[in-house]
């Protein structure tokens, strides 16, 4: 676009058509500069970049098919018989929001197809939104000076699930009936203020008249008014610090190295949001979800067995699950232990813990400095290993939610599986963390190997003295790149003067802790370029007795190693 | 915006070898540079793509926005040709509508792939990075008309001004959680009681009724042990909020059958009313094992023992389901003569041991 001097067509390759309006804007707006700067903005490229793309896409999916089924959705709980097609129901006595949301599925044409995409999407949405959470924590990518754009995005998650669970009420079907009653059961369990917000929210006692339509406003309007908001943030945020990228050849934390947005990136972009939707179709026609006239309008007096949450709510219904009952009376009142751990402990754990991560690791290695080049997950154990032990406890919750089914499925009996849970709940994430971290040593280790004395080639090379070893050469130039993308984590300088005290702060038990904390997070474990060749204690040290006579003979190395 | 060069390939020599945090050796650009000389085409991080591949690419891609054409019109014909009304239909308006807004977002998208990737020219382009901050000169600049402004406007100086701005807006931020006041009802002790203890308008206790069917049970229709019933308060059979606490469970029990924990006179003739109403978080406790007489909640399969009380053996439920008084009429159909004991349901902060202080008033529960 030729928006610099505005008035006078100056490049002749522009068409007119593009040159005329553009020249209008610049002379009323000036975006010829903000274009200028960023129309080739490079944007690196990697898979893991797109998990990120995939929550935006569906959230925009969302907001389309929503707003068409809001054309005819009727969020009201008043009673009406229904006699539309659907005959297993009709002269039925229902909600009107349940008899429109049947309505939109049999009476609407590409109703129920819109309304399949939007319940998908909205599984993908919180999919995607925590693949690329998972990206970002495990690359360390929300280090300075994202922490900021880390902190919407957690915020982000914790929207997407309250969207996500007013969304399932709305139908008012029978299964969402069971959700919206779990839903009441935990907010009035909340001591002091319990009851109040239960009566507050519902208008009165549950299920009351009120709950669908308040709802219904939170989720297309103040929910969705919020994320929209929190994801333009975030999307700016990006643009202005620019990606990170993953280590490579040429690739520093001053430059960032890619294709350029226009017309790489955008084109790129464009097709994957359609790739997005296509699947989103493609599930919304060929795979079935939430047939709410087979569940019948709600009533609390009853319930379908086997029934379900949608799989980001799984891991509160495991939770309650395997917590074995438990109350408090003192004084007259009373703390339903059995409600309250379960509902606000995991949750407030992991969104915290989320939260937190950014600024307790800044505290830890006292690192200030920025980051654009991103770990490998390997290079940071410590960190890697908190992550899996994180989805380890919330994969457990998450498989337990379904404890029933894999009860009947695997003909287990049930108190064996939630007990089994109820141990496995505190045993697995530890064991975790043990076999993530040797995990992640072993992995450093085979990288510094291979740096070291390169990689097999297949060839194998017979000695004078007769013996036969294989011929080593050295990595790919940018699988190289990649691995000495590793830089040793921070940590906090040991300060202590000739008596061995530690400087000021570090001397409480607070201080003392940190100091422990930051020696054993960071430094460098397994260090890449190991001087090797005749040295061979050095790799004794890091645990290499194979290929020792491969080294010998393939020594020349490269001009990079030292 | 930081990005203060606009037009960012630059030669690759000019690119640093080696990531931050390996050392940077002098030596090591020439060496390397020796190695491997860098292809020509890259050297500007845009290298073009053989025309060949170009040809190709343009080719598939115009195959695949044909093939979105298509299935464009053929969605639009969907609409028309299919209707909906009825379940065959709508299953086959939502085949053809589906199918082809699937091929015509996969061909468009497909498409675009391999615009990008065959047509456009592969890129290493590198744009160099700024450190977030702004220069020292421009916040000292900025600090210095912040100091400027706030000292203009008086806001430290003009205490009066400041204190009562202060207290001006106190009371209206709170405007809007007051207004909030009116969303429900205070709880009171609306959760203590349920309908059954009310009378008909005639003053008779309320009859148990089959939920669904709404009709009266005679006793002596309800024989078979082992039977089940869910059971809701005559002339609420509609009404989802009475229901979500009075909707109760009817069990036959052969009379030996029933243990310390159930309160006999509340039974009649082996038949045992309880809630419905989980006491963990209130999902109707709809399952029953016949043989073992077991109570099951299908929310997170709290068990309880029908024999006994409703006492909880197996799950998160930490109190047994309240039992309901019940009796038949003169008529030999059942009545509830009187409202359960304690408060049905989940427990609530206020709720305390009600269980224990009705022991305590003589009751048995
Ligand atoms: S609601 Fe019955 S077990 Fe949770």
């Amino acid at each position: 676009m030729s928006t610099e001097t505005g008035n006078r067509p100056e490049t002749a390759e522009i068409p007119k058509a593009v040159s005329g309006p553009s020249s209008y804007l610049d002379e009323r707006i000036g975006a010829g500069n903000f274009i200028r700067r960023n129309m080739r903005k490079v944007f690196p490229d990697h898979w893991s970049f797109l998990l990120g793309e995939i929550a935006l896409y569906s959230f925009i999916i969302l907001l389309l098919t929503g707003t068409f089924l809001t054309l005819w959705f009727k969020p009201s709980m008043g009673h009406v018989i229904y006699d539309g097609p659907y005959a297993p129901l009709r002269g039925v006595m229902m909600s009107e929001a349940y008899a429109s949301s049947l309505h939109i599925s049999f009476e609407v044409r590409g109703g129920l197809l819109i309304r399949q995409i939007h319940h998908w999407a909205a599984l993908l949405f919180v999919a995607g939104m925590m693949a690329h959470m998972l990206r970002v924590f495990f690359t360390g990518a929300y280090r300075k000076p994202r922490e900021l754009n880390w902190i919407i995005g957690v915020l982000l998650l914790t929207l997407a699930l309250a969207e996500g669970l007013t969304g399932y009420s709305l139908p008012d079907d029978l299964l969402s009936g069971a959700g919206l009653r779990i839903t009441q059961g935990v907010a009035i369990s909340l001591p002091l203020v319990g009851t109040y917000v239960s009566f507050f929210l519902f208008g009165g006692e549950y299920p009351g008249e009120d709950v669908i339509s308040r709802f219904y406003t939170l989720h297309v309007l103040l929910i969705p008014g919020i994320l929209v908001a929190l994801v333009t943030a975030h999307m700016v945020l990006m643009w202005v610090q620019k990606h990170s990228q993953q280590p490579g050849k040429g690739r520093t934390n001053m430059n960032v190295v890619g294709g350029p947005f226009f017309p790489s990136f955008a084109l790129k972009a464009g097709s994957y949001f359609l790739f997005t939707f296509a699947i989103l179709a493609g599930l919304g026609t060929f795979a079935q979800i939430n047939p709410i006239w087979l569940f019948g309008p709600y009533t609390p007096a009853d319930i379908s067995a086997g029934s379900q949450p949608d799989f980001y709510m799984g891991f509160l219904e495991g939770s309650l699950r395997i917590m074995p009952a438990w109350e408090i009376n003192v004084l007259g009142y009373t703390l339903p232990m059995s409600v309250i751990i379960p509902a606000l402990l995991p949750l407030g754990l992991v969104m915290t813990g989320l939260a937190l991560y950014p600024f307790i690791e800044q505290w830890v290695t006292g690192d200030r400095s920025e980051h654009h080049v991103v770990d490998r997950p390997r290079n940071n154990p410590h960190r890697t290993s908190i992550g899996m032990s994180a989805i380890t406890f919330y994969g457990l919750l998450w498989l337990l939610g379904a404890n029933d089914e894999l009860a009947a499925n695997f003909h287990i009996s049930l108190f064996a599986i939630t007990r089994f849970g109820q141990i496995a709940i505190i045993v697995g994430p530890i064991l975790a963390y043990i076999i993530t971290y040797r995990m992640c040593l072993g992995l450093q280790r085979k990288d510094a190997e291979v740096i070291g004395h390169g990689v097999e080639s297949g060839v194998i090379k017979r000695l004078p003295h007769g013996e036969f070893i294989e011929v080593h050469v050295p990595p790919a130039e940018d699988i190289e790149a990649h691995m000495r993308g590793k830089t040793p984590i921070p940590a906090l300088p040991d300060g202590s003067d000739e008596k061995g005290i530690p400087p000021k702060g570090m001397r409480g038990p607070l201080g003392r802790l940190r100091g422990r904390m930051s020696r054993t997070y960071g430094g460098e474990k397994i260090p890449m370029d190991q001087p090797h060749g005749d040295d061979h204690g050095a790799h004794e040290e890091i645990g290499e007795h194979e290929e020792h006579a491969a080294v010998g003979a393939t020594g020349e190395g490269r001009s990079l190693d030292r | 915006m930081t990005d203060h060069n606009p037009e960012i390939e630059r030669p690759e020599e000019r690119v640093p070898k080696r990531v931050i945090g390996t050392p940077p050796a002098a030596t090591e650009r020439a060496v390397l540079g020796e190695d491997k000389p860098a292809a020509p085409a890259v050297v500007a991080g845009v290298k073009p793509q053989d025309p060949r591949t170009v040809r190709k690419g343009e080719r598939l891609a115009a195959l695949c926005f044909t093939i979105t054409f298509l299935a464009g019109i053929g969605f639009i014909a969907s609409y028309v040709i299919f209707q909906v009304g009825d379940l065959d239909g709508t299953a086959a308006s939502n085949l053809a509508l589906g199918g082809t807004l699937t091929l015509a977002l996969l061909g468009l998208a497909l498409g675009m792939v391999v615009w990008a990737r065959m047509v456009l020219p592969k890129y290493s382009v590198v744009q160099e990075r700024h450190v977030m901050a702004s220069d020292r000169e421009v916040r000292s600049d900025v600090a210095e008309k912040f100091a400027q402004g706030v000292e203009e406007s008086g806001f430290v100086k003009r205490k009066l001004l400041r204190r009562t701005l202060l207290a001006a807006v106190a009371p209206l931020g709170l405007a809007p959680v007051v207004l909030l006041r009116d969303l429900g009802p205070l709880p009171e002790t609306k959760l203590r009681h349920t309908v059954w203890g009310e009378k008909t308008k005639d003053g008779k206790p309320l009859r148990l009724v089959v939920e669904g069917t709404g009709q009266p049970i005679r006793a002596a229709d309800f024989n078979t042990p082992g039977g089940l019933l869910s059971v809701v308060p005559e002339g609420y059979e509609h009404d989802l909020t009475v229901l979500a606490k009075a909707t109760v469970i009817l069990v036959n029990l052969r009379p030996e059958e029933i243990k310390s924990g159930t309160n006999k006179n509340w039974t009649y003739n082996g038949i045992v009313a309880y809630s419905k109403i989980c006491t963990h978080v209130g999902c109707p406790a709809a399952l029953y094992e016949q043989n073992t007489h077991n109570i099951l909640c299908p929310c997170h399969q709290s068990t309880f023992d029908a024999t006994d009380g409703a006492k909880v053996i197996f799950g998160p439920a930490a109190r047994p389901l309240p039992q309901l008084p019940i009796d038949v009429d003169a008529e030999g159909y059942l009545i509830a003569t009187g409202d359960f004991p304690v408060p049905v349901g989940p427990s609530f902060w206020e709720r305390g041991d009600a269980e224990a202080e009705y022991r305590q008033k003589g009751g048995q529960v």
